[in-house]
């Protein structure tokens, strides 16, 4: 038998004693928001495919204050996952090297952001157009 | 010498959420604020997620394929992420950790693309 009781430094909560640490563990815990909101999807999606009522059902759920609350905070998550995703990106992407010099992380961040923007309008657009 | 290494699967799963977390950075806060919040409150006319209106989508095959890429590639990035944030909150990454983060993601793959096939053509 071990008779030793060597010191275990405990580790529970260790990422609270950073600010650093926690805006990491917030962003990673976007992850959860994008899979309720994938779930939230996939239900519409069976219900899409159980015909009208079905669909029209979930409908609205989606318009209970409570829904709506729930995608308010689903919202501010997935947003925060799209800062943090471009923010990060000049650390995920090889070196872009562009007529002999890196492409700075700054330059990295705001075309991710500006790509983003782009996207949102194209999407409202698209919902709007197509109704 | 080995002379056959093992070939990882990481690059699959890395791909997996790599491309689900793009899809949702340009794409998740509008396809949300759309879903969510401008269609029930009625910012969005009704009509844009009427039942025939997405019917048509979901049975066009550009249509089928956007939604099945959008929701399992979500599934992917989630389940990674959070796969491996297990070891940040002290749990043991292991088979049932891997049942709950990327058997969930399988079976969402699964009911979602049988779902649009059974919606027709």
């Amino acid at each position: 038998m071990n008779q030793r009781r060597p010191y275990v430094r405990p580790m529970t909560g260790w990422w609270k004693k950073n600010p650093y640490f926690v805006e990491y563990m917030v962003h990673e815990g976007s992850a959860l928001f994008v899979a309720l909101y994938a779930i939230v999807l996939l239900v519409g999606v069976l219900c899409l495919m159980s015909g009208p009522a079905a669909w029209n059902g979930w409908l609205a759920a989606l318009a209970s204050p409570l829904s709506v609350l729930l995608h308010l905070i689903i919202l501010a998550m997935v947003g925060y996952h799209s800062y943090t995703w471009f923010k990060i990106m000049p650390r995920t992407l090889p070196p872009v090297i562009i007529a002999g010099r890196r492409l700075s992380a700054r330059c990295i961040t705001t075309s991710g952001l500006a790509a983003v923007a782009f996207c949102s309008v194209a999407l409202w657009l698209l919902a709007w157009g197509c109704a | 010498m080995k002379s056959e290494l093992k070939r990882s699967n990481a690059p699959i799963f890395w791909g997996l959420f790599g491309a689900g977390g793009m899809l949702a950075a340009l794409f998740g806060p509008m396809l949300v604020v759309i879903t969510g919040v401008a269609v029930p409150l009625g910012w969005l006319p009704a009509k844009t997620m009427g039942y025939q209106h997405i019917l048509n989508l979901a049975r066009n095959l550009i249509g089928k394929g956007l939604i099945w890429a959008l929701i399992t590639l979500l599934l992917w990035h989630a389940a990674h992420r959070i796969y491996h944030s297990l070891h940040d909150i002290g749990i043991q990454g292991g088979p049932l950790a891997k049942l709950l983060t990327y058997g969930i993601a399988m079976a969402g793959t699964v009911i979602t693309l049988v779902a649009l096939l059974v919606m027709g053509f």
